[in-house]
């Protein structure tokens, strides 16, 4: 497959940015902080979202869902980094949809599948413990009791983890942390009796939770998949979302670049325009290339997600460690370029900066990806 | 099965029955690939028989137009071919600066004549060409350039010299770039030229380089005569070709990296090295190869990206610019990787073992790459101006 958008995915593009620079720019995300909102995102967005049929843009027809691909998903997601808006459409239409879509029953599918598509349900996959991303290390206990099974240990960093009706949770029923077997995956209605979900306010303000089980009893069949052995599912839900934040931080990586290179155009110190010195025109050439590295490799991985399910681990690892890495690089040069201005909470840089860090971060950062890479590589 | 699916499955069975086993085996030194030429000595029948088969395809310049000796391929089938040739690990069967830099320049700014004259020779290996585009006053600032070329009736009388130009001493033939108006702005006043490097007059001096080969020769030009015809171009505009073919050039080193070893140098390092618990004992060097293989595997599919963009009319025509640049440093970081991964194994400069130094050779060979053709600082000075859109000093 030609590594090019399609004229409909161009299109798809097109309208994604136009739409999201009118209804969700950077303003909307400030508005969101500064009145210290209880959703974390708006819902009238989220409901524009769901009328432009991005909920469901992953999910089969006959559930309701437009069944796009992956790139089409990551089309959007580039997009939203762009405009640095916070939606559940990562954690509920892209992550926790591919798993219900990938692993679920039929019951599951068409009970869960419609909701996500018309937007009457936020979901979201609950996966770390601890503070970096090792998923293998799962140790939240899910013990067999009565007909069904009880639930101990706690999550962190749950992408919409307050404000989502049905986790996606990620458990042990045996084996030891550090194996991946003996993991299963749940899916668990917020509201049941011993999960409390608190809010950790994270420096970019997307939503983040801390989430408790305290005993959890369910039924048998809130089982999604197979038991004791969801790895590979679990791999395929979190490679949908790595490739998806991927996209988002090539988004964000590009867009912190073009506001930095038109402020080199007309900033002017020393009587000149700071653009023509060399130490800063070598330094935007060389990000710009990363740049460039980086919409390529982002774009194979979404294409693979889309051809070969199955074996996209590889190419999803190098893609996030090459944007985790690319998006970094943009921030702190957008930040250094502006000097004092960019430093500034008024001025938009920063808040790029503070999104990338927390995309670096989500599900492996550019560290966790190159160790993937190599054990992949058998060295 | 569409046209393309025929065309695969016909290439990998022409392929597997007319390459030489070994023609399947990765080149283990210089001579090994073909460069062709009237003094090419060839190392083996295979070597050969190799180049015969393919040139009488057209599959020495795939691309290249039919009636110019080439194979006429679409750049779909140009893809299919490189794939199915890399699947069997087949060796190219000609390499020269004629393909990649001076064929496409004839093929854009050539005259009919000079095509029919030059490209099929080409394309069979039979004439090797040089570039004479450096000076010994003129590197980075290639538009300085001081050989003269006097209008003389029908001949053009050059003198000056070059220097850099790879493998001056084994070339035929030279396209070069001389002073045709001495009193215009350095970038007018250049023209193209090509002449036969056994005209009376021209000279070569090998240097040696810190790999101790000498790929490159200084090239001296005293009352050389060059009949007009071998004008390419219009008289005075060759920067225009010049820079053309700089992007070709540009395409060429920059490439060089990723399609040189099919192995990956995790693996390699981990013979050298050693796994302790399944990972390399060098927790440090591991990290390292992981993060260049990670920039390497996004490099290799920008090259890709870029043919595809090219293919739907979207390249930036800068495009060069950033694979030239990327691609050496790249090249230049496998290597120090490389050298890193062999300890004092990679040091030997002599004997069986080390195939008399390779692996120190072609380390300090790599340093070269982000020199010639435009250094990486040249590169990021065409990408800041003309994509980015700096502005100028």
């Amino acid at each position: 497959m030609p590594l090019v958008l399609n004229d409909e995915q161009t299109m798809l593009r097109d309208n994604a940015r136009g739409f999201l620079s009118k209804n969700a720019g950077i303003a909307h995300l400030r508005q969101l902080r500064d009145s210290r909102d209880e959703t974390g995102f708006s819902r009238k967005l989220w409901k524009d979202f769901v009328e432009m049929g991005w909920a469901g843009i992953l999910i089969p027809q006959n559930y309701g869902g437009l069944g796009l691909g992956h790139v089409e998903a990551g089309v959007v997601m580039e997009e939203l980094g762009r405009t640095l808006t916070p939606s559940p459409f990562l954690s509920t239409a892209l992550i926790a949809a591919s798993a219900i879509t990938h692993a679920g029953n039929e019951k599951q599918k068409s009970h869960y599948l419609p909701k996500i598509a018309a937007g009457e349900l936020i979901a979201t996959l609950a996966i770390d413990e601890t503070s970096k991303h090792r998923p293998e290390n799962i140790a939240l206990t899910a013990t067999r009791s009565g007909a069904g099974y009880a639930l101990k240990g706690a999550k962190t960093f749950v992408v919409d983890g307050h404000v989502a009706d049905l986790l996606i949770v990620a458990a042990r029923t045996s084996a030891t942390p550090g194996e991946t077997k003996g993991l299963t995956l749940f899916l668990i209605d917020s509201k049941t009796k011993g999960v409390n979900a608190e809010r950790t306010p994270m420096v970019d303000t997307h939503n983040s939770a801390r989430i408790t089980f305290d005993n959890v009893t369910i039924l048998a069949d809130a089982v999604l998949g197979k038991i004791d052995e969801a790895w590979e599912a679990l791999e395929g839900a979190l490679n949908v979302g790595r490739a998806a934040i991927a996209s988002e931080l090539l988004g964000a990586g590009e867009e912190a670049f073009a506001r930095t290179v038109r402020y080199l155009r007309e900033r002017k110190q020393f009587g000149r325009l700071i653009g023509e010195f060399q130490a800063l025109q070598h330094r935007a050439a060389n990000l710009y290339c990363e740049l460039e590295l980086t919409r390529s490799v982002v774009l194979k991985a979404l294409q693979t997600l889309d051809e070969s399910f199955a074996n996209a681990g590889a190419i999803v690892s190098i893609a996030k460690a090459k944007a985790g890495a690319t998006a970094t690089l943009a921030v702190q040069e957008a930040v250094q370029m502006h000097g004092g201005i960019g430093m500034t909470d008024e001025f938009d840089v920063g808040l790029f900066m503070k999104r990338v860090r927390v995309g670096q971060e989500l599900f492996g950062d550019a560290n966790f990806h190159a160790d993937r890479l190599a054990r992949l590589s058998h060295y | 099965m569409s046209d393309l699916e025929t065309f695969r499955k016909d290439t990998k069975a022409w392929l597997e029955a007319n390459c030489p086993a070994e023609m399947r085996q990765p080149p283990r030194s210089e001579d090994d690939t073909c460069w062709g030429g009237r003094r090419w000595k060839f190392q083996s029948d295979a070597q050969r028989v190799w180049l015969e088969r393919m040139a009488e395809k057209g599959w020495t310049v795939p691309d290249w137009p039919r009636e110019y000796g080439g194979g006429g391929l679409s750049r779909d089938q140009l893809k299919i071919l490189r794939q199915e040739m890399r699947a069997l690990g087949c060796r190219s069967p000609l390499d020269s600066f004629g393909i990649w830099m001076l064929g496409p320049a004839l093929l854009k700014y050539g005259n009919e004549e000079q095509k029919h004259e030059h490209l099929p020779k080409i394309a069979r290996g039979e004439i090797r060409w040089c570039q004479g585009y450096s000076e010994p006053g003129a590197g980075s600032d290639l538009a300085s350039l001081q050989t003269r070329a006097e209008d003389k009736g029908d001949n053009f009388l050059v003198n000056g010299s070059k220097i850099w130009t790879s493998y001056a001493d084994r070339a035929d033939w030279i396209f070069c770039l001389v002073r045709t108006d001495p009193n215009s702005p350095k970038h007018s006043g250049i023209s193209f030229l090509l002449f036969d490097m056994q005209s009376p007059g021209v000279s070569t001096k090998p240097i040696t380089l810190i790999s101790g080969a000498s790929p490159f020769c200084e090239t001296f030009f005293d009352d050389v005569l060059v009949p007009k015809h071998n004008l390419v171009g219009t008289l005075n505009k060759g920067w225009e070709i010049a820079k053309y073919l700089l992007t070709h050039e540009r395409d060429m080193i920059g490439g060089m990296g990723s399609t040189s070893d099919s192995r990956s140098l995790g693996q390699s390092a981990a013979e050298s090295v050693g796994l302790e618990n399944g990972v390399l004992g060098d927790t440090v060097l591991r990290s390292q190869i992981a993060s260049y293989e990670i920039d390497a595997a996004a490099f290799r599919l920008t090259m890709e990206r870029a043919g595809d963009l090219a293919k739907v009319g979207q390249a930036h025509p800068a495009i060069s610019s950033l694979l030239k640049y990327y691609g050496t440093e790249l090249n230049k970081r496998r290597l120090e990787l490389t050298m890193s991964a062999g300890g004092s194994d990679a040091l030997e400069w002599e004997g069986e073992k080390s195939r008399e130094g390779f692996t120190a050779r072609a380390w300090l060979r790599s340093k070269a790459n982000s020199i010639e053709g435009g250094t990486s600082e040249v590169q990021l000075n065409i990408i800041a101006k003309r994509i980015l859109g700096l502005p100028g000093a």
